[in-house]
């Protein structure tokens, strides 16, 4: 695995998202709540492309009518079909085990660190002093 | 008696509101059926003259309604249909009327009727509650009343009702099914509130009973996604001559479609294939599966579970010829199954002793 600086954090606003080619595959990077999650760009039922997903709410219900919410932001529905995808590990609601959408790991570094290395940048000039999305491929 | 075999679908006619019914319906409903000549109330998806309603052998020989006579019924679903035990399920206007009032005191007649007329005179018959779904609170009281009675094992209902079954109105009803160990038994037959279509009104006699199998579909999906299973879990809902054959491709796509929908209905937390699986069952009778091993084969693996069978003859409806209402090829576990330890798991207030 790879270190690669996909983005300034600056890039991607909250509930925002950054589609990037990492060695050649199509890589969706989040920010929910603070956090950034990425995951491959492509839903496993169709192959939508998750960057047009909505992010929504966990939603769970104790009984009919009544809606409990957790985690908003931090589920996918896919644009396509509607399936519901877990953005922090991939699983989707209705069978976890089966059906994921592959997820890497997600770090946030200041330029700083980054420059000591290792890491793989491309495209990306680090300044010491941004900070950035660090994804392990 | 010969080997265990409880047959979950058989139908005992009422000859008449006049002459059946009279004795047991209240002073008020007894003065106004004779002077209001009310009688006659056979439910039109069962007109007594059509051959499928009773086949020939098992019509009485004066021309009364099939299934009217006890001893014919004996003779025909235990001596030569070999049923040990049969449920007896009664499909009668009092279920259709419009006025909640008379259809609650017909219903009552008809409970007490059957208790009296059928239930005393032979141990081995059980009874479905017959209620007024017209007006729930009314079938609510019934069902409280028969709950004492353990020979009465289930609630019927008719599969085209005023409104689809999972509604929160019913809930009540569902309930106390739960409490006492009812099953829900939807059994085909209409109302008469809609079309039997969902696209409106057929021309012909055999489209009216093909398309039950919307009206049963449309009530499962009711069941699950308004959230019935979820609020009362130990409720069984057993689909009485619904045809079996449709299951597969149906609950395929119930969960199919669920995966991307189940937004809308978030108390359904699992697909609803498991939840059919675990909370319905059907009868046998008919089976409408394709006539090689091989399809049956099919059918029962993608159903998937083999729990979900119940013996059944619907005697005297004319389903099939001859002496043997267990569908051909079905596997021998299967046939074991549906006809004791399924049932006594479904019925759960049927005791063979």
């Amino acid at each position: 695995m790879a270190r690669h600086i996909v983005a300034s954090t600056s890039e991607i606003p909250p509930g925002g998202n950054k589609v990037v080619d990492v060695a050649g595959r199509d890589i969706v990077v989040f920010h929910i709540n603070g956090e950034y999650f990425a995951l491959l760009n492509r839903c496993p039922h169709e192959g939508a492309p998750l960057e047009k997903a909505a992010c929504v709410a966990r939603l769970t219900s104790p009984e009919p009518g009544v809606y409990e919410r957790s985690r908003v932001g931090e589920m996918l529905r896919c644009p396509w079909h509607g399936w519901e995808f877990d953005m922090r590990n991939g699983q989707s609601w209705f069978d976890p085990k089966r059906f994921k959408i592959r997820s890497y790991p997600v770090a946030v570094e200041r330029g700083g660190e980054l420059q000591k290395g290792p890491y793989v940048a491309e495209t990306f000039p680090v300044h010491v002093e941004d900070s950035y999305v660090i994804v392990e491929v | 008696m010969a080997v265990t075999r409880i047959d979950c679908d058989i139908h005992p006619a009422v000859g008449g509101t006049r002459t059946t019914l009279l004795p047991y319906l209240s002073d008020h409903w007894k003065e106004q059926v004779v002077s209001r000549a009310i009688d006659g109330l056979d439910l039109t998806s069962y007109p007594p003259s059509m051959p499928l309603t009773g086949r020939a052998d098992w019509r009485p020989a004066n021309g009364a309604k099939p299934g009217s006579d006890l001893a014919m019924v004996q003779e025909g679903a235990f001596d030569q249909l070999g049923a040990s035990h049969a449920i007896l399920n009664v499909l009668y206007g009092a279920q259709a009327v419009f006025d909640p009032y008379m259809a609650a005191d017909f219903c009552k007649a008809i409970n007490d009727w059957i208790a009296a007329e059928w239930l005393s005179r032979d141990p081995r018959l059980r009874a479905s509650i017959v209620v007024p779904m017209q007006a729930r609170d009314l079938a609510v009281e019934e069902i409280e009343r028969r709950a004492v009675d353990n020979r009465f094992v289930s609630i019927l209902v008719l599969a085209q009702g005023e409104t689809l079954l999972g509604r929160r109105h019913f809930w009540p009803v569902y309930q106390l099914a739960e409490k006492h160990k009812l099953p829900l038994a939807i059994h085909a037959g209409s109302q008469y509130r809609q079309a039997p279509s969902s696209a409106g009104w057929p021309s012909h006699r055999y489209e009216y009973y093909f398309v039950e199998a919307q009206a049963f579909q449309a009530q499962i999906l009711s069941l699950i996604y308004e959230g019935v299973f979820g609020k009362f879990p130990n409720l069984k809902v057993v689909l009485m001559e619904s045809g079996v054959s449709w299951l597969p491709a149906f609950m395929w796509r119930a969960n199919k479609t669920w995966r991307g929908v189940r937004v809308e209905v978030p108390w359904v937390e699992r697909e609803p294939a498991s939840i059919i699986r675990d909370n319905f069952r059907v009868t046998m009778q008919p089976f409408d599966a394709p006539g090689d091993a091989k399809s049956v084969e099919e059918i029962i693996d993608q159903i998937g579970s083999e729990k979900m069978f119940l013996f059944a003859s619907d005697y005297p409806h004319w389903q099939f010829d001859g002496d043997d209402p267990i569908p051909p090829h079905l596997p021998k576990s299967i046939i074991e199954k549906m006809c004791v330890d399924n049932p006594l798991e479904t019925f759960a207030r049927l005791s063979l002793h």
